[in-house]
């Protein structure tokens, strides 16, 4: 009991001082997550547009499939990617394992199919209607298509976010492939993970403490945007 | 000059069942023609047809500008729009709303600024201009709804039930924009359920009975 009391006093004060070691791990973690959620935006959005407005045969069990990446198990991400990447793996040459590169791979393989089935879920539960008037008043296909885009924002934003939420939580994925070296890989999850391992309470307890901030502060962005796309309309 | 429809023997089927069948008219006059029926007699569908928002099954739209056929495309498309019963309000305030027709014209910021604000007068919904859309009353969607269609400066104007569950004033309101924008000659179809108003408002009063459109004498 002492012991939880007299780590949790030092983790705030870690957080106090912002102490150089967790402000570059927390730094990185945000960068690697961040940048993987870029990627799969940039993928995500246009897949998911093309998947819902686009024809195509068997586009339903393309998104079946789309669907069941969401889920897939960060551990098993991780051990592909690491077969892809290492020495003697196809894409060996890259030199990528153990780099932020490698953990943002790893994570966009993670994001991108909930980008994905989240927005194309939202742009294909726009009202019809929504359509309708906007060929009424002249719009293109083109101009329609995104007019139906921009009706499902806040049900895109929420699948971002969900997204933002998960790769930020993951450890399975980013250890294998990053290896959590200090001052290079180290990201929040890795080093709680393996700092506890060690004993060394203060600093996993801080970086829990601010990785449970974020994850409170995706969720309450995450409301704000269920409640925007469906209260108003 | 004004802009002519002539629908020749339409027929249009919904899952198998015939809604409109053999259905020929020539909205050649200008003015407001006023569409009756019972419930699912097919004038939604047909204004849909009318405003080349579906195809019909077999038979021709035919749009005239003099003695000009226009042909089938985005421009004269253009020319006319539809007001839908449930108008379908886009998630954004209502300037934005009434204004969309214009922004998917390409129209510049002053012509945008001054025509929407032009019509946010005539709807009356000035005080609203920013307010999200979503959240007005059904009357003041209506509205803008009808503002919205309006706004582009449509030569054919369809209205599909635009007093449909509306209180007296608004359906006041309404009937005034109608009779307004009738003076300035464009020319509009709309449908109603409410006979009195279908006498106050027609130059010509249309029907559809048995699958079929057909003119109402006076
Ligand atoms: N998209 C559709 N899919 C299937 N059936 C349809 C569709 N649209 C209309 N129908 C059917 O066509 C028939 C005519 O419908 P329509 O909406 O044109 O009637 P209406 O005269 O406008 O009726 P109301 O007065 O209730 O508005 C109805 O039986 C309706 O169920
Ligand atoms: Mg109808």
């Amino acid at each position: 009991m002492n012991n939880i009391a007299g780590s949790l006093s030092q983790a705030f004060s870690l957080i106090l001082h912002l102490d150089q070691e967790l402000l570059s791990i927390i730094l990185l973690s945000l960068r690697v997550s961040g940048s993987a959620l870029v990627v799969s935006i940039a993928i995500g959005l246009p897949l998911a547009a093309f998947m819902a407005f686009g024809k195509f045969p068997l586009k339903g069990i393309f998104v079946n499939i789309l669907n069941t990446f969401m889920g897939l198990p960060p551990v098993v991400v991780g051990l592909l990617v690491y077969l892809f990447l290492s020495r003697s793996g196809p894409f060996g040459f890259l030199a990528l394992l153990y780099t932020p590169s490698a953990m943002i791979i790893a994570q966009t393989i993670l994001a991108l199919p909930i980008v994905a089935s989240l927005t194309h879920s939202a742009i294909v539960s726009v009202d019809p209607i929504i359509r309708q008037a906007a060929k009424t008043l002249g719009a293109t296909p083109l101009q329609i298509s995104l007019t139906v885009i921009r009706e499902a924002r806040y049900g895109i934003m929420s699948g971002i976010m969900a997204a933002f939420g998960r790769v930020m939580a993951e450890v399975g994925a980013i250890l294998i492939v990053g290896g959590n070296i200090a001052g290079y890989t180290r990201v929040m999850t890795t080093t709680i993970a393996l700092e506890t391992d060690k004993g060394n309470f203060e600093l996993a307890l801080a970086l829990g403490l601010i990785l449970l901030a974020i994850s409170l502060a995706i969720n309450v962005a995450l409301n704000v945007f269920r409640k925007k796309g469906t209260a108003e309309a | 000059m004004n802009l002519r429809l002539r629908i020749s023997q339409i027929r249009k089927s919904h899952n198998g069942d015939r809604v409109l069948d053999d259905c020929s008219f020539f909205f050649e006059q200008g003015g407001v023609y006023v569409l009756t029926g019972p419930n699912g007699s097919g004038k939604s569908t047909l204004l849909r047809i009318c405003a080349l928002l579906e195809r019909p099954d077999s038979g021709e739209i035919a749009y005239f500008l003099g003695q000009e056929r226009l042909e089938d495309n985005i421009f004269l498309r253009r020319r006319v729009t539809l007001v839908l019963p449930q108008v379908g309000i886009f998630n954004t305030s209502v300037f934005n709303n009434i204004s969309y027709g214009l922004r998917v014209r390409g129209a510049g910021r002053s012509e945008i600024e001054q025509k929407t604000a032009e019509m946010l007068a005539f709807s009356g919904l000035t005080q609203k201009r920013g307010q999200n859309a979503p959240s007005l009353s059904s009357g003041e969607k209506q509205r803008m709804g009808i503002a919205r269609g309006l706004v582009i400066e449509p030569e054919m104007l369809f209205l599909d039930e635009p007093t449909a569950s509306i209180d007296e004033t608004n359906t006041r309101l309404i009937e005034e924009m109608i009779l307004e924008k009738k003076k300035q000659g464009i020319t509009m179809i709309i449908t109603t359920h409410d006979r009195a108003q279908a006498e106050r408002l027609a130059d010509k009063l249309l029907m559809i009975r048995d699958k079929k459109l057909v003119s109402v004498p006076a």
